[in-house]
């Protein structure tokens, strides 16, 4: 049966402020979906804690609602046990880059196969405003008291020091554009992320609608690119970081969104325990049997015991 | 041999191979026959600081230590000090001539405590060994000298090695003239020697050259015939295994089939992931139904072994797993439990299957990294916010380590929750021979789940898969991630059916009540040998001795002593904390002179009672100095007691 659009969408009443930027991520989420013809049964998508995290409950997949800041972890483990999944994990700015950042560091490391959306408002929405880890210093949105004190992390050149091996800026309000970036990041094989700039017109009234609108172009359109292979020497890589990191530093009249980093050298780890556990992908642990009809034991183990027997 | 078996203990410095030594000693005496029981203390810290090994050995099951030893092996002088003067009448010390004249300030790791204690035994602050010797002979304590240099002089011109590279082998000399002077068969050493480094044929030969060499030298001492006791092979029917907590655990998860763990490294409980990891690649038995054969696929299964960025990430990453349909589980001790509760609630909350093997080690807080305790039992029950249900099981010894790993993921999948197995540092780290495990008793059950053909169905009747359906069980059927013809949500906020967020509260009573419901379910179901042991029921015994977990072994030996003085000892052992055998252990309890023993300070288990079924022991036996109960302190103990001459509460204060 031929897919519907409306097959990505469930009955949850969507529960976001009128205007949030998340409802433009939902909209490019379900249509990249779509797009890419997968079956909602085979797509897991895992979420943390906050107004972002609320989005799996309004796809029609499985849905992961997890932990503040655990979404990676949770999404990690069934990606192993199970790689067929597509994986997506939904993080907020808060969520990923502060009490999770741990995860979203170490996450890169592994290069899992799976595709990070993290949705940047500068704030912490579901708590009412406080100051995420991406809001930049000096800055008082509506909701704070004073300025914010902190320094703001930098999520495309966190993401590219962690080792993810593919990253990408999106922005909310441009849905055919955030569609393209995510079914981009889905087809990429490693861990991928997209970093996405939603306005929150609730708490963030500095970085809204009026003031991204001027400011956004798209990398490509200035001819950017940036893969590295094995083929690529060490010259042409170190020219291409630091027109990366030039890019990714970028934040004043223009602000790029596009491809940032596209890495094609590391194996994922799927394929690192593959080369360990030559029936890993066969036989993956989520759908090994255990037992025989009759509910005993299959795996043997005589062979082991033996280094024990006396 | 004894009425106690015979006590053996080596020491060092840590680093220096005492691990070593005393797995090729207790190897030996298994290979001869006899049962041993062997358990390691040492600091958390790499090289360096003070390290032992204590093995006892019986023809009859062993299952605990002593504080005294007939054989005190050493090859350094802190081991000397430290140890020599806890020897029985008639002991054995062997040590290496070369430190006779060392002296206390000269043993930087001899901590303050331990060295004003010398000072004060001897009203002298300048002890030196061959002090310590003098006194110890005093005690009847026989002293057998030897000089290590020599021996490895003769294998350095034997073999040509240099001497420096040789000095690491003192411990297979120590482990040899123990031996030795045990007239143990030099041929059995020999195999254990080969069984310990794996065949590994140079080091094999030289080690094996080594014990030769020393068996010589004992003999031309004429030390041969000094020593009381002699040891002889004794004829074995059957194998068994020589094992430790660690192993069987893992084995018990493999069996089980557990095929992800996750782990964040933590002592005591690093070892049962590292050997997982080890054994990643697993055969498996395939059963045709047709020509009724069993044939052995090698290599056709498997389990990922993840070390995770911290446990948090280990406890989430083993859910989501276990969400994609494999038995899933994670091992840590106190500190690393702490950062996972938040991950057990979520597992509560959503009823997804887990196990949580969990070492308990001394606390709070960092505490003692590499010692032992019961300290956890409250901790593990109570964890994380809100109420949900938990089956919580405790282990006693080696074998029940290993049926309780498999059992643990049959109630978290039949009951979809999470189980903690509870075990601690003196039973992961103690090797004991027993009885070869019975894996065809073993059933594994899965619990209620649906596939892609169910799920069809459902659709094709016009329903929607709820993944958390009200029904009389509250278990409502799970499916894994990915399976076609449905989807689920779930959420750590209160949910309906599907899975949505809610905060009706008509939907969170039922969806409370169901998730509830689901331990009054377990409680029904598991049968009365998995809730608890009970040895010796009785309605006249003299007393009752109630405890749980590690503390089995010594209470079984202490309960073998005291009845052959006449004494009537019965003893309930209770393994399910959670759901709590309320009934029975009020049934066994009432009316009787009973007493808890735990390796804590307050009696975790004696207020669980209390609180369950209102009863209060005659008298609390603790211990909590870090160190496991040894059965001459708990003989004291319990005498005292039986006799009417103790306090209601009793701290054990025993280990070095
Ligand atoms: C362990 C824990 N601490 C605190 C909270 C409270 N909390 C809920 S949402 C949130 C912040 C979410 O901010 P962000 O990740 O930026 O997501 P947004 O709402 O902005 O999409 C916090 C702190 C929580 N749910 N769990
Ligand atoms: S608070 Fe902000 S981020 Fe949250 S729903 Fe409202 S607008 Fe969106
Ligand atoms: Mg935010």
């Amino acid at each position: 049966m031929e897919l519907k659009l409306t097959d990505y969408r469930t009955e949850v009443h969507v529960n976001w402020c009128p205007g949030c930027g998340d409802y433009g991520i939902l909209s490019s989420i379900q249509q990249a979906l779509f797009e890419l013809k997968l079956d909602p049964s085979n797509v897991a998508i895992f979420s943390g804690i906050g107004c972002s995290a609320k989005t799996p409950h309004y796809i029609n997949a499985y849905g992961v609602h997890t932990l503040h800041g655990r979404a990676l972890p949770y999404a990690i483990g069934a990606k192993l046990a199970n790689p067929e999944l597509t994986v997506l994990v939904i993080l907020g700015d808060g969520d990923g880059l502060g009490i999770g950042a741990g995860h979203f560091v170490n996450a890169g490391r592994r290069n899992v196969d799976l595709t990070v959306i993290l949705y940047d408002n500068g704030v912490y929405g579901l708590t009412k405003g406080q100051a995420s880890p991406t809001l930049k210093l000096g800055l008082k949105t509506k909701s704070l008291p004073k300025p914010n004190i902190n320094q703001a992390i930098n999520p495309i050149l966190l993401a590219f020091a962690s080792g993810y091996t593919f990253i990408a800026r999106g922005y909310a309000y441009d849905v055919p554009y955030l569609k393209y970036l995510i079914k981009e990041a889905i087809n990429h094989k490693g861990s991928a992320l997209v970093h996405v700039l939603q306005p929150c017109p609730v708490y963030n009234d500095i970085n809204t609608k009026e003031w991204y609108t001027p400011r956004l172009y798209k990398l490509e359109q200035e001819g950017y690119e940036c893969i590295i292979t094995n083929e690529t020497t060490e010259e042409e890589y170190l020219r291409k970081i630091s027109l990366m990191i030039q890019k990714a530093n970028e934040w004043g009249n223009r602000i790029p969104l596009g491809i940032f980093y596209r890495d094609l050298r590391y194996t994922t780890y799927e394929e690192r325990i593959e080369a360990r556990i030559p029936s890993y992908r066969l036989n993956p642990p989520a759908k090994q049997k255990i037992s025989d009809p009759f509910g005993k034991p299959i795996t043997y183990i005589d062979k082991i015991l033996e280094e024990f027997l006396i | 041999m004894n009425n106690r078996g015979i006590s053996w203990l080596i020491g060092g410095a840590q680093g220096t191979g005492i691990e070593r030594g005393a797995s090729i000693f207790f190897t030996a005496i298994a290979m001869a026959g006899y049962y041993v029981f062997g358990k390691r203390e040492y600091h958390s810290n790499i090289m360096g600081e003070h390290s032992y090994y204590y093995v006892r050995f019986d023809s009859k099951p062993v299952y605990s230590h002593i504080e005294k030893y007939n054989i005190l092996a050493s090859y350094d002088a802190e081991t000397i000090f430290r140890h020599s003067l806890e020897g029985l009448p008639g002991s054995a010390i062997i040590y290496d001539t070369g430190y006779l004249n060392v002296k206390t300030k000269d043993v930087p790791t001899l901590d303050k405590r331990v060295r004003e204690d010398i000072h004060g035994r001897f009203n002298n602050n300048f002890v030196s060994i061959s002090d310590i010797i003098e006194e110890a002979k005093s005690y009847g304590i026989k002293s057998f000298p030897i000089n290590y240099k020599e021996i490895l002089n003769k294998v350095a011109l034997k073999t040509g090695e240099k001497l420096s590279e040789l000095t690491r082998m003192n411990n297979v000399i120590a482990v040899s003239a123990s031996l030795a002077i045990l007239k143990f068969d030099l041929a059995i050493l020999k195999k254990a020697i080969d069984r310990v480094f794996k065949g590994r044929k140079v080091v094999v030969k030289l080690n094996s050259l080594v014990a030769e060499e020393t068996y010589e030298m004992v003999n031309s001492l004429g030390y041969i015939n000094e020593f009381n006791i002699k040891i002889s092979p004794i004829e074995n029917k059957s194998k068994r295994l020589l094992i430790n907590g660690n192993q069987a655990i893992a084995l018990g998860k493999l069996v089980g089939g557990c095929r992800f763990q996750t782990y964040y490294p933590i002592t005591p409980a690093t070892d049962e992931s590292a050997y997982l990891e080890e054994h990643e690649i697993l055969d498996v038995e395939n059963y045709d139904p047709v020509k009724s054969e069993r044939e052995i696929l090698k290599g056709a299964g498997s389990i990922v072994v993840v070390e995770t960025e911290d446990e948090i990430a280990a406890i989430t990453m083993a859910l989501g797993a276990s969400l994609a349909g494999a038995r899933a589980s994670t091992s840590t001790s106190g500190p690393g439990f702490s950062l996972m509760v938040e991950g057990l609630g979520f597992a509560g909350m959503n009823e997804i299957p887990v196990v949580i093997t969990h070492y308990q080690r001394g606390g709070p807080s960092t505490g003692m990294p590499t010692r032992t305790e019961q300290g956890d039992l409250r901790f593990v029950l109570h964890a994380s916010h809100g109420e949900f249900p938990r089956i919580v099981i405790a282990s006693g010894d080696i074998s029940e380590c290993f049926y309780d790993a498999i059992r643990c993921f049959n109630y978290a999948e039949k009951y979809q929750l999470p189980v903690i197995h509870l075990v601690d540092r003196f039973l992961a780290h103690s090797v004991e021979t027993i009885e070869p495990f019975d894996i065809k008793s073993v059933r594994i059950d899965r619990g209620i789940i649906f596939d892609e053909n169910d799920l069809k169905k459902l659709k094709e009747g016009g329903e929607k898969y709820k993944r958390f359906i009200f029904n009389s069980t509250g278990i409502s059927p799970r499916i894994f991630l990915g399976t076609k013809n449905a989807v689920f949500w779930i959420t750590g906020d209160e949910h309906d059916e599907l899975g949505h967020i809610t905060e009706d509260p008509v939907i969170r009573d039922k969806m409370m009540e169901k998730r509830m419901k689901k331990i009054e379910i377990a409680e029904r179901e598991i049968p009365l040998e998995e809730k608890v042991n009970h040895f010796f029921p009785s309605y006249n015994s003299d007393l009752t001795i109630v405890s749980w977990g590690s503390t089995k072994g010594v209470i079984l030996d202490l309960i073998d002593e005291l009845s052959k003085e006449g004494y009537k000892i019965e003893f309930l052992q209770i393994r399910l904390m959670s759901p709590f055998p309320s009934n029975y252990v009020e049934k066994v309890l009432f009316n009787k002179k009973w007493i808890c023993v735990e390796n804590n300070y307050s009696g975790q288990l004696a207020g669980l009672i209390r609180e369950k079924t209102g009863l209060k022991p005659n008298n609390l036996i603790v211990k909590y100095n870090g160190r496991p109960i040894s059965l001459d302190e708990i003989y004291i103990a319990v005498k005292s007691i039986l006799e009417g001459k103790s306090s209601y509460k009793v701290v054990l204060r025993g280990g070095a």
